[in-house]
């Protein structure tokens, strides 16, 4: 089977993500953007797996939606709080980690 | 008369010990053993301390004594005698025994040290019996006899140094006795620094015996001595006479000794008046061997000697401390030693007969102003004595007899002693033989005005003191001292004294004196008594002040000072040491430390420019990522397609 179409569309959400990531300064759209992101590596992964004819890709696709799934509990939850207490969800905003 | 040829230089020859001279041991170990017991019982022995430690000298006399009578009925030839006890050191050429040597010399330093030694520590025992660390004192005091008697019994320079440090050692403990006394602990300290000085020149010297002889024993040094460049005994003769001169407090190593009479008097009496600080003349007198061969070497040890003797005389001329005046004095005394021993072969002899002399009546003197300082509450302002003469009888005529003994009073030990060792000065150079003429006149002077100032007058005391005269236990040594300094003399008699000490010093060449004998003690005489006249007009007629005259010429104020031998050692030494401390301070900071904490400051600097990579923006945390990414991908790439 022929997986260009779907490795081509991966890398497009990809960079769509990665834009989204590097220019949105809202954090829950960075967020959703890193979503993005693994959802066309998922894509990919599967796409790969499909074409070999083996599982190792689907397992792996299965890895990262279970991380993202937990990533996206603590990671709302951080959001969720630096709103409550600097009334922003701006990223740039949230930049006194530093040297 | 006897076997030794006139001139020659003696070598040390002994013979092994047997018989009665195998107890020679036992001489050092009763002592030393004395202040174990006492040091490591600790208060266990508080009751019977002071007992014992009194007893261990006295049995070290004893067996002395018994040694010394033995040693008169030997042959001439056969009185050197050693004890190997066992061997001390042993590397590789370096192999030194732990070896006595009794001869002549040593026997009548083991009497001095043990009889006066024993003496003192019966004095010390009414002296000291108000004190609550009497036994701490009395532990020092054996450790300093113990210390002292392996000095002058040791066969080699090795073990006659462990003695000079171990002598060291206990006179720090006991000028530093009074420890709570900021005072005393400073002038302990003083005296250990500038004792280090001369330590120095000893070390080196011991050294240098090695390396030159390849041996530290006086027996192999005294055969091979001829043999060595005159250069090289020189070099020796000077770093001994450093050593000698600090622990003998001549100039210029002098400025301890008065310091030094912060300890209590039973020290100041036994230390640093009768033994330890004559262990130089000692030394040089031992080591004749090399000075005999080291004629620049002798020039240093005549000078010096004759600038202490008048050093020392000029403090004792001013000191209203009448322990401080005696300590001037010893200095002075010490100098007509170190002269006798820098005269050579024809002054050793007398060198260690006024020695002798000087242990019996300045002890007595010393013991004497301690008895007097008993009885006045412990003040030592002489300004502050006067017409002691009715309350302490017994302290008067026995301090008397040491007075008329220093200043030379015809028939006293003294005049014999001091009187030998002018007429050598004068017949070696006539200028020698009138500074020590001078001295003479000067210690007349000074000891006079300490005598008027003490026993005569009229009262000048405190308030609340009420002089008495100390108990017994106190003046029956100071009655034997006396007894001694007035029978000393009867040592010269028929010249025994040369002829007992000739197979260690040999015998000089005979020189006539420039006049006869009889004009030369006249003359010295007729000076002494100039010197009392003089102290008698200005000191016995007129009222004394009770307090020191401000208004005083330059030279009084100088003597005051002590000569200025602090300030000169500030200015020479202590000062410039300081700066060039705080210089190498100055280079460690920055030089040293520098170059090793420069890497460290590099990178940290460096770290300083790197981390502003860290902004806190986590859009640039994640553009680096990516960056990152692609130049990995980019670099898979590169590799595939290469």
């Amino acid at each position: 089977m022929n997986v260009t179409a779907y490795v081509v569309l991966s890398g497009i959400l990809f960079t769509i993500g990665c834009v989204g990531v590097l220019t949105r300064r809202n954090a829950i759209v960075v967020f959703m953007c890193v979503e993005l992101m693994l959802n066309a590596s998922n894509l990919a992964l599967v796409a790969f797996a499909r074409q070999h004819g083996n599982l190792d890709g689907q397992i792996a696709a299965f890895f990262v939606m279970v991380v993202a799934a937990a990533e996206v509990v603590v990671g709302l939850a951080i959001i969720m709080t630096i709103f409550r207490t600097r009334r922003s969800a701006s990223v740039d905003d949230a930049s006194l980690l530093k040297y | 008369m006897y076997a030794f040829n006139e001139g020659a230089i003696p070598v040390v020859a002994p013979t092994d010990a047997d018989g009665i001279y195998s107890l020679l041991w036992l001489i050092v170990a009763l002592p030393l053993a004395g202040a174990a017991i006492l040091l490591i019982g600790g208060r266990f022995t508080d009751k019977w301390g002071h007992l014992l430690g009194t007893l261990m000298p006295i049995g070290s006399f004893g067996i002395s004594l018994a040694l010394f009578v033995d040693l008169l009925g030997r042959d001439e030839g056969q009185r050197q005698i050693t004890q190997h006890l066992y061997s001390w050191i042993q590397v590789g050429g370096l192999d030194v025994g732990a070896d006595l040597l009794y001869d002549p010399l040593s026997a009548l330093f083991l009497l001095l040290i043990t009889g006066v030694g024993s003496l003192i520590h019966v004095y010390s025992i009414g002296y000291m019996s108000h004190d609550p660390r009497r036994r701490r004192f009395f532990a020092y005091l054996n450790l300093f006899v113990a210390a002292m008697l392996t000095l002058v019994l040791a066969e080699n320079y090795l073990g006659l140094f462990l003695g000079w440090e171990g002598v060291g050692l206990a006179s720090y403990l006991l000028i530093g006795f009074w420890q709570h006394k900021p005072s005393a602990a400073a002038a302990a300290k003083k005296a250990f620094v500038i004792n280090r000085v001369g330590d120095m020149g000893m070390s080196t010297a011991i050294m240098m015996f090695f390396v030159t002889f390849g041996s530290t024993s006086f027996t192999v040094i005294s055969e091979n001595a001829a043999g060595a460049s005159e250069t090289k005994l020189t070099i020796l003769g000077l770093l001994l006479l450093l050593g000698a001169c600090a622990k003998s407090a001549q100039f210029p190593l002098q400025a301890w000794l008065l310091d030094a009479m912060e300890g209590p008097t039973p020290v100041s009496a036994l230390i640093h008046a009768a033994t330890m600080v004559t262990a130089g003349v000692y030394l040089i007198v031992r080591s004749n061997f090399i000075f005999e061969l080291a004629p620049d070497a002798q020039t240093a040890v005549v000078v010096v000697a004759l600038i202490s003797i008048l050093w020392g005389a000029a403090i004792g001329c001013a000191k209203d401390d009448i322990k401080k005046g005696l300590a001037g004095s010893t200095m002075s005394q010490i100098g007509y030693m170190m002269l006798g021993a820098g005269l050579g072969a024809a002054g050793y002899a007398f060198a260690i007969f006024h020695l002798l002399t000087h242990g019996f009546f300045k002890a007595n003197m010393f013991l004497g102003a301690g008895s007097v300082m008993h009885g006045m509450n412990d003040d030592v302002d002489m300004r502050h004595y006067g017409a002691l003469r009715k309350m302490m009888p017994v302290t008067f005529l026995t301090f008397a007899m040491g007075y008329l003994a220093i200043i030379g009073f015809p028939g006293f030990s003294g005049f014999w002693s001091k009187d030998k060792i002018i007429e050598t000065a004068l017949a070696d150079n006539w200028l020698v033989g009138i500074c020590a003429l001078l001295g003479a006149g000067i210690t007349g002077f000074y000891m006079t005005r300490m005598m008027l100032m003490t026993f005569l007058g009229e009262k000048r005391w405190e308030k609340d003191v009420h002089p008495h005269e100390s108990p017994s236990v106190m003046t029956i040594p100071l009655m034997v001292l006396a007894a001694l300094s007035v029978l000393g003399g009867v040592m010269l008699a028929g010249d025994w004294i040369q002829d007992f000490l000739a197979p260690v010093v040999g015998t000089g060449a005979h020189e006539d004196p420039p006049l006869p004998a009889l004009a030369i003690t006249t003359i010295a005489v007729l000076v002494v008594a100039s010197g009392v006249a003089l102290a008698f007009v200005l000191f016995g007629k007129r009222d004394i002040p009770r307090t020191a005259p401000q208004d005083v010429s330059f030279v009084t104020r100088a003597a005051r000072a002590e000569l200025y031998g602090n300030q000169i050692n500030d200015g020479l030494v202590v000062t410039p040491t300081r700066h060039l401390v705080g210089g190498l301070l100055a280079v460690d900071k920055h030089v040293v430390d520098g170059t090793f904490t420069g890497g460290p400051i590099a990178i940290g600097s460096l770290g300083a420019v790197a981390r502003r990579a860290q902004n806190g923006f986590v859009r640039t945390y994640a553009l680096s990522l990516l960056g990152g990414a692609l130049l990995v991908v980019l670099a898979l790439l590169a590799v595939n397609l290469a």
